[in-house]
């Protein structure tokens, strides 16, 4: 096990500095310059200002010196916000972006399930159908749509929450949340249910009622554990997005998190900034691939991790 | 018994509501009038402006949207950071409630030398907000670190290069810094040598990158400067808090060591980036904000709002037709052409359907309400429409453009933002320039902005859309633009004629004042009616929802865009 830990963690590295890589090239060949007042600066002006952001080297000097300071941590400086680290940047507007994306991910997740379960364990009754709607309506209507109409109705009209802005401590998170909680809540009530109807028809199940097993016992450590497996692959990269950021979610309730953040840095060519932004998701999605990994093993002992014999 | 009293209410109602409607909507009508008076400030101030005194608590919520890039006056080059250094720091003149430069940090009017080349102004007994005086050497060093290339200031060699002594030399390190003509006769004495005489200099002195800078606080903080709330000083109405550098809110708390402090009533500003026009009218709604701006589609929906301002703005669109591509002429390189185009679209539709947010059709380049002459008279009515609308005579520029050609269709390029707003434009134009000039097929290019500026820069279009806002108030900000090889020119344009008339606003003409507008208004003509080398489309206005309450907001017409300094909250319930 500690083997098979290492050896990922090295694989992780490597497609750590991949995606630097490919990314890196990738954005050096947008359009435009990432000065903003390029066509203020006269000619001594740029080769100075070029200097001072090493931006006058060949591609590929850039590209060692990028990487040696990447390997030190130091995601460089913002082009957009005038002097600043791109690490700071990022850590000051990764926290609401986190939040968000943590609490609707668990709440998503845990309601999601529930529904799931609830619908295969009653199959084909008024819970079934009416937790699949629920599902339904969750996979076909975008995120942005629940936002709106959750802004509209409970800040607008009942005030029962922030209409947006990030100033008012829980109570600025739950509309967000819950906006983005929809997808993970549909996907997972859908997996659940197609899992544990599944499992439930298989030989150990009747088995395990055969043997006397309650319903109860029978639901949870038998069904609901083999029906997770497929979940969790579905869930870990759709968790890494989420906690992440979302772009339509926090312009809509003007939230300072790093999704919005992530656009705009394209939008003005801030190079440092959006390979700072790309780094960090590829980390967060290449963590939690691993860590998924690692709850294959946990969840169902016949999955192996490291290839030893019996 | 009972049914016939509620009848009665519901009469009572009926006539008090008319009523209320007439009077909101009378309010609505005269408002547009009083715009066309001139004086912005006019129309940015709400309709209840008389009366009201201010209330107890002087709290106010706006809104920005982007966040803060930077405050450090040298390298401040956005719309929010000029308007964050307005109101906490402070120039020599400062833009008063009737957008005229009056002296701030400078105790009276500035002394000029009789060949209008050297300035001399006196400073008052200001004080920075670490209790230290503002001194003539705060303004030496703040305008020599602007002019150092090593500083990388976008707006230091732009404003300063041609305007003071040995500017141009220094920003191309030709000269050492300081050289730059400037000096501090004595601790509150500051002089000023200009290269040559600018009848607006003293407007400039309103403009953030002139404002001062300590020398002491700027070296101590090193490259921290300005970076957060801590990292600055300030000398202005207000100072900056609760800003860490990248985020997303701040708040201005009044200054209370600045000089005209009992001038200033509101003691908080709380500040949000709100990206999303749809989200900050809902938080206006919602009373979290006391002020939004409306863009996009929304404009056209709050514009008739009972708290909606239209705030008229000195940006000029138009189109830039594009002469030389890859070192090959284009077809717009035919003046018929471009006259052609210039003339074939129809602006008033386009301002009030297709922009619809209180924009105004232009047939001009100078802004209205922008520049006065000495007698306080607006500079469009010294040089009067250009390129105006007209099929029949697009039609014929454009059969003689094809005939001198030798073709009988053209395929054009518009390029133009990629906003929902410009792509409608876009649209427009292209209906109604191939609707009117038969054989023109049009092909739309909808890019970011960077990009835009990148083909720009490349001179790698046909037809740009494309803006400019003034940074001072003077028709040289907009017509210095389309000199022969000048850094905005950038589509080959160039008229001997033209580039005379501009240098001699800026050389014998300059202590003429009468005559320099006059040459202004010629270079005009030139420039649109004469070689149609841009074709003017609208000036922008913007619509604001702003609650009643909210009073004396002033509006600049260049520069920064507001100033908080004399607004307050009157009638707040």
């Amino acid at each position: 096990m500690v083997k098979y830990i290492g050896k990922r963690i090295v694989y992780m590295f490597i497609t750590l500095f991949l995606i630097a890589t490919v990314s890196f090239f990738l954005m050096q060949s947008l359009p435009g310059s990432p000065i903003a007042s390029y066509s203020k600066l006269n000619e001594t002006q740029r080769a100075i200002v070029e200097k001072k952001y090493g931006i006058d080297k060949p591609k590929p000097v850039q590209y060692a010196i990028y990487m040696k300071n990447l390997a030190k941590g130091d995601l460089g400086t913002s082009f957009a916000f005038k002097g600043k680290s791109v690490n700071d940047l990022l850590a000051s507007r990764i926290k609401p972006s986190l939040i968000l994306g943590a609490q609707a991910m668990v709440f998503g997740t845990l309601v999601g399930i529930l529904l799931g379960m609830l619908a295969a364990l009653k199959q084909n009754t008024f819970w079934d159908y009416g937790s699949t709607f629920f599902a339904i309506l969750g996979i076909s209507i975008p995120s942005f749509v629940f936002a709106s109409l959750l802004q509209y109705w409970i800040a607008s009209q009942w005030h029962l929450l922030p209409v947006g802005l990030w100033n008012d401590g829980w109570k600025s998170s739950v509309l967000p949340s819950l906006a983005l909680a929809m997808g993970p809540l549909a996907l997972s009530a859908r997996f659940i249910r197609t899992e544990m109807i599944e499992v439930l028809s298989s030989d150990y199940i009747t088995l395990a009622k055969a043997k006397g097993a309650n319903g109860f016992e029978i639901a949870f450590k038998h069904a609901f554990r083999n029906a997770l497996i497929p979940l969790i692959t579905v869930l870990g990269p759709l968790a890494a997005g989420l906690v992440t950021g979302s772009l339509v979610v926090e312009q809509i309730f003007a939230i300072p998190g790093i999704g919005e953040q992530f656009v705009s840095s394209i939008m003005v060519n801030d190079h440092a900034t959006i390979m700072g932004t790309t780094l960090l998701f590829s980390a967060f999605l290449i963590f939690i691939i691993f860590i998924v990994d690692i709850l294959y093993g946990v969840i169902d002992p016949r999955i192996r991790l490291s290839g030893g014999k019996g | 018994m009972k049914s016939k009293k509620w009848l009665l209410l519901m009469a009572l109602t009926l006539v008090l509501s008319m009523f209320l409607a007439a009077c909101g909507g009378s309010k609505e009508e005269d408002k547009p009038a009083a715009d066309k008076d001139k004086e912005d400030d006019q129309a940015t101030e709400n309709p209840a402006e008389e009366d009201g005194e201010p209330d107890a608590e002087q709290v106010l919520y706006l809104e920005e949207r982007n966040a803060i890039p930077s405050v450090d006056s040298a390298i401040v080059e956005d719309q929010v950071g000029f308007n964050v250094l307005n109101n906490v720091n402070e120039g020599l003149y400062r833009l008063n409630q009737e957008n005229i430069a009056e002296p701030a940090m400078a105790a009276e009017e500035a002394e000029v030398s009789e060949d209008g080349l050297t300035y001399t102004f006196k400073l008052r007994d200001a004080k920075w907000s670490d209790d230290t005086p503002v001194t003539a050497e705060d303004f030496v060093f703040a305008w020599q670190r602007a002019i150092d290339p090593a500083t990388g200031s976008p707006y230091g060699p732009f404003m300063m290069s041609g305007v003071i002594k040995n500017a141009t030399e220094i920003s191309e390190e030709k000269m050492e810094v300081s050289e730059l003509g400037v000096k501090a006769i004595d601790e509150k004495t500051f002089e000023v040598t200009l290269e040559r005489p600018v009848p607006y200099f003293l407007s400039l002195m309103s403009f953030g990158t002139f404002y001062p800078q300590k020398e002491e606080f700027v070296t101590s903080k090193g490259d921290a400067y300005a970076t957060n709330s801590d990292g600055l000083l300030y000398n202005g109405p207000f100072i900056l808090t609760d800003w860490d550098g990248t985020g997303d809110s701040w708040t201005y708390k009044k200054n209370e060591h600045y000089w005209d402090a009992e001038n200033v009533k509101l003691d908080e500003i709380h500040v949000n980036v709100v990206k999303d026009s749809a989200t900050a009218v809902k938080l206006y709604q919602d009373n979290k904000l006391d002020w939004a701006r409306v863009t996009g589609d929304l404009a056209m929906q709050y514009r008739d709002d009972k708290e909606a301002v239209i705030e008229p703005e000195t940006s000029v669109f138009y189109f830039k037709f594009n002469q030389e591509r890859g070192g090959e002429k284009t077809p717009l390189a035919n003046e018929n052409i471009r006259k052609a185009i210039a003339k074939a679209f129809e602006k008033n539709d386009m301002a009030d359907i297709v922009i619809a947010d209180g924009s105004t059709p232009a047939n001009f380049l100078v802004p209205t309400d922008f520049a006065f002459d000495e007698n306080e008279k607006d500079f469009r009515d010294l040089s009067g429409d250009h390129l105006v609308y007209n099929v029949e005579e697009a039609q014929e520029h454009w059969k003689k453009g094809l005939e001198e050609l030798g073709v009988d269709s053209l395929k054009l390029e518009i390029l133009g933002g990629d906003t929902e707003l410009s792509k409608k434009m876009d649209e427009y134009f292209k209906s109604q320039l191939e609707g009117n000039l038969e054989g023109l097929s049009i092909s739309l290019k909808e890019v970011p902005f960077s990009v835009r500026l990148d083909l720009d820069t490349n001179q790698d279009y046909d037809i740009q859309v494309s803006g400019w806002g003034p940074d001072f108030q003077d028709p040289i900000s907009f017509l210095d633009l389309f000199v022969t090889d000048g850094p905005n020119n950038l589509m080959s344009y160039s008229n001997s004629e033209y580039d005379k008339l501009i240098e001699d606003t800026k050389g014998e003409l300059a202590v003429k004042p009468a005559e320099r507008y006059e040459a202004f208004a010629k270079a005009e003509k030139i420039l649109l009616e004469d070689d149609a080398a841009i074709a003017p489309i609208y000036q922008r206005s913007l619509v604001i929802l702003q609650k009643p309450y909210y009073k004396g907001l002033v509006r600049h017409p260049f520069g920064a865009d507001y100033s908080y300094k004399w607004a307050y909250v009157s009638g707040k319930k």
